[in-house]
């Protein structure tokens, strides 16, 4: 392996990480504060994105299909958590699950009857290609804008929850709900604000990641459990430990899909390592979350 | 009551004796459609449902001169809903035949309901390749195409473009080794490497470094439903285009990848035994029929629909309506004389079709749109599959 496909890979774990990031973001965040597990968090990624590819094809800019899409998104996310999911608070996980698998499936019928199966959406002209970089490294544009934009969202984040009035009272509620409470905290209101965050934050992962994958009925199930397993590793609630989370999904996938390969076709004997190859690339994510759970129980930075 | 009702049952064993023993024609044929009909792999189950309502639709509501009844339902891309849907069909409502699931591990599993209990099964895609060697039934008909047929023509028609490497990708599951093997049967060049993903993979990135750095002349892969959509996105974006050909067999590049992929679709070459452009009659009356009645260009699978529900028109029609009588009715059904919409067809000693694969190509429909173009000469010509000869029927 060479130097300049090994930095190519890793810029390609960044940027599959943080490619996570924006979605496990949203996800941590309801899950941590509300204590509530919305499964259907890819279902709102999935509303982002066929959104944002309606819109685009309508005004004709992918800019304000992005704009429109993290609006309207966010806005039926509060009226999602307005409406039914507030009932589902003082309840057990196990009805949460239920109720929010049943929006799984009531919202991928519901997409299909109002935008079809499918959408096309592609990244601006300008951005839909190579740009070439230093050291002879060729990389698409449309990753490289990724990257920035999730570096950029994890620094905003970072600043909301820890620097503004807003950001204390979303840890407090994460920290102890009842408490804030009784510290006379607006709790339903501050649960509606995050739940609309969370779906903002689901649009801005299903319209940038949009030219990069089919924008599909069901495109949310699939992401989803990568996003689960970053906030698992991470520590449910934390900001900080979604984008570490994120960050090491994303380089031990990237590397284990391809230097455990070369590092494997050197140590075996071909046959084996075309075998064992794909297999424990498939794996090492979990394997990765196995370890942290021994290790840390609450993840990596809890916030219990 | 009792004397009405013994009065009834002789009247009834009289007229069983006058009908009993002689084929007779029946008042109408039953066909039972199970397939996958709803969640995020529905597209494909639609077509078909969609092309086969609309044969029956322009044959008046018959299939071979009997009033057809259609009984449709959805497997929920379950084998287990489908077993009992088949069982249902099969035992309660005595279908002549069943027809319609898209999946092949679905229709595996529902398969033995309708075989064991002596109802014909018409395959309106799944054609596995276990189905078509020494394991192939009297009661199975495929009228699709062979699992391997298009990565077979796809490896061919690399030869034809004198390409000398390729490289292979396929997700790490049966289906896809398969696959690569089909294509590795026909490719006469020389493998740089093969790569096997995670099945369902969101992002392709590593793997397109990877085939950056080996640089081959042609890229053939087996990635059904998103997984290829994401990854044509992710490979037109990485500007790799320019430095190989990237082969498709035909259903990663049919309508239902060409919309949500759009424009990046446009120029790439994949193989089929279908294509809309197609100049037979049979073919013009479908596609027209087709997009007035749903208002979308019909797929592979709507084509194999159709197909489906043709062939049975045929045979219940050349053996009189003479459902009864199974040994005629899988002649005729073997004999398939109706016109395909994919131009010749006939059935193997296996009863998996002998057929043309074609090269197509997707270009622009004048509308503003794409569509799939077909090359005028077959890439693979009265092509079987490389089982037939293990199976123990003859023709």
């Amino acid at each position: 392996m060479t130097d300049v496909l090994f930095i190519e890979q890793a810029l390609n774990g960044l940027q599959f990480g943080l490619m996570l990031f924006l979605l496990a973001a949203g996800l941590t965040i309801v899950f941590g504060v509300m204590d509530m597990i919305n499964l259907a968090h890819g279902s709102l990624y999935m509303v982002g994105a066929f959104l944002a590819a309606w819109l685009t094809a309508l005004s004709g800019s992918f800019w304000i299909g992005v704009a429109g899409a993290v609006l309207l998104t966010a806005l039926f996310g509060m009226a999602l958590e307005v409406t039914l999911l507030r009932t589902l608070y003082a309840r057990d996980h196990l009805s949460q699950v239920l109720a929010t698998f049943a929006l799984i499936l009531i919202l991928n019928d519901g997409v299909k009857m109002v935008f079809g199966t499918d959408l096309p959406l592609s990244a601006p002209a300008a951005l839909d290609g190579p740009v070439p970089l230093p050291l002879g490294l060729v990389y698409p544009a449309w990753r490289l804008l990724i990257i920035g934009v999730g570096l950029a969202l994890a620094l905003l984040l970072w600043v909301l929850v820890q620097k503004t009035r807003v950001g204390a009272l979303v840890r407090a509620g994460a920290s102890n709900r009842e408490m804030s409470s009784a510290m006379g905290v607006d709790v339903a209101r501050l649960f509606t604000l995050v739940f609309g965050l969370g779906a903002a934050l689901c649009a801005v992962a299903g319209s940038l990641l949009g030219p990069l994958l089919a924008v599909q009925v069901g495109m949310g199930e699939n992401i989803l459990i990568l996003a689960f397993v970053v906030i698992v590793i991470g520590g449910i609630g934390s900001i900080r430990g979604a984008l570490i989370g994120s960050l090491l999904v994303g380089a031990v996938d990237t590397l284990g899909r391809t230097l455990l390969q070369h590092g494997l076709r050197e140590a075996l004997p071909p046959q084996w390592a075309s075998a064992a190859g794909p297999a424990l690339a498939s794996i090492a994510v979990y394997v990765l979350m196995a370890g942290v759970l021994v290790w840390r129980p609450q993840g990596l930075f809890p916030v219990r | 009551m009792t004397d009405f009702r013994r009065l009834c049952s002789t009247a009834l064993a009289a007229a069983m004796l006058l009908t009993g023993g002689a084929a007779s024609a029946a008042d109408k044929v039953k066909i039972g459609f199970v397939s996958t009909l709803s969640g995020p792999s529905s597209a494909l189950g639609v077509d078909i449902r969609d092309g086969f309502q609309l044969a029956v639709k322009l044959n008046g509501g018959k299939l071979g001169g009997l009033p057809a009844e259609v009984l449709v339902s959805d497997d929920q891309f379950k084998p287990d809903v489908a077993r009992q849907l088949f069982e249902r069909y099969v035992k309660r409502d005595k279908v002549d035949f069943m027809t319609g699931v898209v999946f092949s591990n679905i229709m595996l599993a529902a398969l033995p309901e309708a075989l064991d209990n002596k109802v014909i099964y018409i395959s309106p895609n799944a054609a596995p390749s276990s189905m078509a060697g020494k394991d192939c039934n009297p009661l199975f008909f495929a009228v699709s195409w062979p699992n391997d047929a298009y990565h077979e023509a796809a490896g061919a028609f690399a030869n034809q473009r004198e390409l000398k490497n390729a490289y292979l990708l396929a997700p790490n599951y049966q289906a896809g080794k398969d696959s690569l093997a089909g294509f590795k049967r026909m490719f006469k060049g020389q493998i740089v490497g093969e790569n096997y993903t995670k099945l369902g993979q969101l992002d392709y990135a590593a793997e397109l470094a990877e085939i950056r750095a080996a640089k081959p002349q042609a890229l053939y892969i087996f990635l059904p439903g998103g997984m290829g959509i994401n990854f044509i996105k992710q490979f037109v974006g990485a500007g790799l285009g320019k430095d190989m050909t990237l082969l498709l067999p035909g259903f990663s590049a049919d309508q239902d990848v060409i919309n949500p992929v759009g424009p990046a679709m446009a120029g790439l070459f994949n193989t089929a035994h279908w294509s809309p452009d197609f100049a037979n009659a049979a073919n013009r009356k479908f596609v027209a029929e087709f997009e007035k009645e749903y208002k979308r260009v019909p797929t592979l699978y709507a084509s194999q629909g159709y197909d489906a529900a043709q062939l049975i028109n045929a045979a219940v029609r050349d053996v009189k309506g003479k459902l009864d009588d199974p040994d005629a009715v899988r002649k005729a059904l073997r004999a398939a004389r109706f016109e395909s919409v994919r131009g010749p067809f006939k059935f193997n000693n296996n009863q998996y079709p002998i057929q043309n694969y074609f090269v197509r190509t997707v270009g622009s429909d004048g509308k503003g749109g794409l569509i799939n173009k077909s090359f005028n000469e077959p890439i693979l010509k009265d092509h079987g599959d490389a089982y037939a000869q293990a199976c123990p029927m003859t023709k």
